[in-house]
């Protein structure tokens, strides 16, 4: 009986302990929404958050340093000389060489978008999906026949641009895209258009697969500056002379 | 019976009384403590009632099983394997092994009351 009156008191010990620790759980659970939420989810999320963080760091301190820039330029512009006068054109030039301008002009507009056609058993899909080659292609084909600007769905294409595949979608100037693509490009239209419709060349491959294609000559086509940051961290010039 | 039932009670009473908080990285662990603990009542009642009920064993069993619960827990997060479910499954199926023995008994003591 001794024994018996023991192991009572003993269960109820653990008895209420085990209490002690559910109402606790249950604290701690209905706190924090759902118990669910795991580890790997919060570290993700701080992740994330970090490189948002030194993103916003990173563009405010470009931002800051425009301004300087901006306060520069407009102090100067008080003392215009010719000599200024002649710079600003030079500066005008190279800013259009370089994409920072938005301009106006004839050429054509490609649209691209993936295959409507109905894809037979044992076929590779991606044949029929745009990829970041293809568009590459395209782009090189119009520089290859005397474009003088292009843009992919409103990002101009610079000296740095890059055109990359990032999972289902295309990366250009760090902007993600999908399907469908439009392709501006100001040039002579004529031959802007025959280097694409090339036997052989780069639309006749891709209708091979039903890729849509499409091509517009226009008279005057928008061509939007490019907005990204401009970074050389690398690259020093090398002085004339030296 | 009756004296588990209060002291459950009296838990909950003091666990509402007393702001304890388990952080939640450490909640994958309570739930484990909390499942060992529950084991260990549910046998502990099954040895009561079959009268082989041992002081050390009660004892002792409580707490290993629930440190070695803890210990896989830990070691299924450093791995990245749940081990934590082999801990998990283990205690189910006692629990519920042992609820049925209980269960069996006190049928057994209310039928023959009855006869």
């Amino acid at each position: 009986m001794n024994n018996r009156l023991k192991g009572n008191i003993l269960i109820a010990l653990v008895c209420f302990i085990l209490g002690l620790m559910l109402v606790a759980q249950f604290r701690s659970t209905q706190k924090s929404g759902s118990a669910m939420t795991s580890l790997q989810r919060i570290q993700e999320l701080t992740m994330e958050l970090k490189t948002v963080i030194d993103e916003r760091e990173k563009l405010r301190a470009e931002l800051s340093e425009l301004r300087k820039r901006l306060n520069e330029y407009e102090s100067s512009a008080a003392n215009i000389s010719q000599v200024t006068e002649a710079m600003k054109r030079e500066l005008e030039k190279a800013r259009i060489a370089a994409g920072l301008v938005e301009g106006t002009g004839p050429g054509i507009v490609i649209t691209l978008d993936d295959s409507n056609l109905p894809q037979q058993s044992g076929e590779d899909p991606n044949l029929f999906l745009i990829h970041d080659e293809d568009i590459l292609k395209v782009v090189n084909e119009l520089f290859a026949a005397g474009a003088e600007a292009v843009s992919v769905n409103g990002q101009r294409i610079i000296a740095t641009s890059e055109i990359r595949c990032v999972g289902p979608t295309i990366m250009i100037n760090s902007v993600r895209m999908a399907p469908p693509f439009v392709i501006q490009a100001i040039g002579n239209p004529e031959s802007l258009e025959s280097s694409l419709r090339m036997r052989g060349g780069i639309i006749e491959s891709l209708q091979v697969f039903g890729i849509q294609v499409n091509i517009k000559r226009q008279d005057k086509i928008i061509m939007p500056a490019y907005t990204g940051p401009i970074k050389f961290e690398y690259f020093k010039p090398v002085k004339a002379g030296e | 019976m009756l004296i588990p039932i209060v002291g459950l009670i009296l838990g909950i009473i003091v666990g509402l009384m007393v702001p304890l908080d388990i952080p939640i990285s450490y909640a994958p662990y309570a739930s484990i403590a909390i499942l060992a603990a529950l084991d260990s009542v549910f046998g502990g009642l099954r040895a009561l009632g079959e009268g082989h009920f041992d002081v050390d064993i009660f004892i002792t069993g409580f707490f290993i099983n629930a440190l070695l619960a803890g210990f896989l827990a830990f070691l299924g997060d450093k791995l990245g394997i749940p081990i934590y479910m082999a801990a998990i499954f283990a205690f189910g199926v006692r629990i519920f092994q042992n609820l049925a023995i209980i269960r069996r008994r006190m049928l057994d003591r209310l039928f023959k009351k009855n006869d």
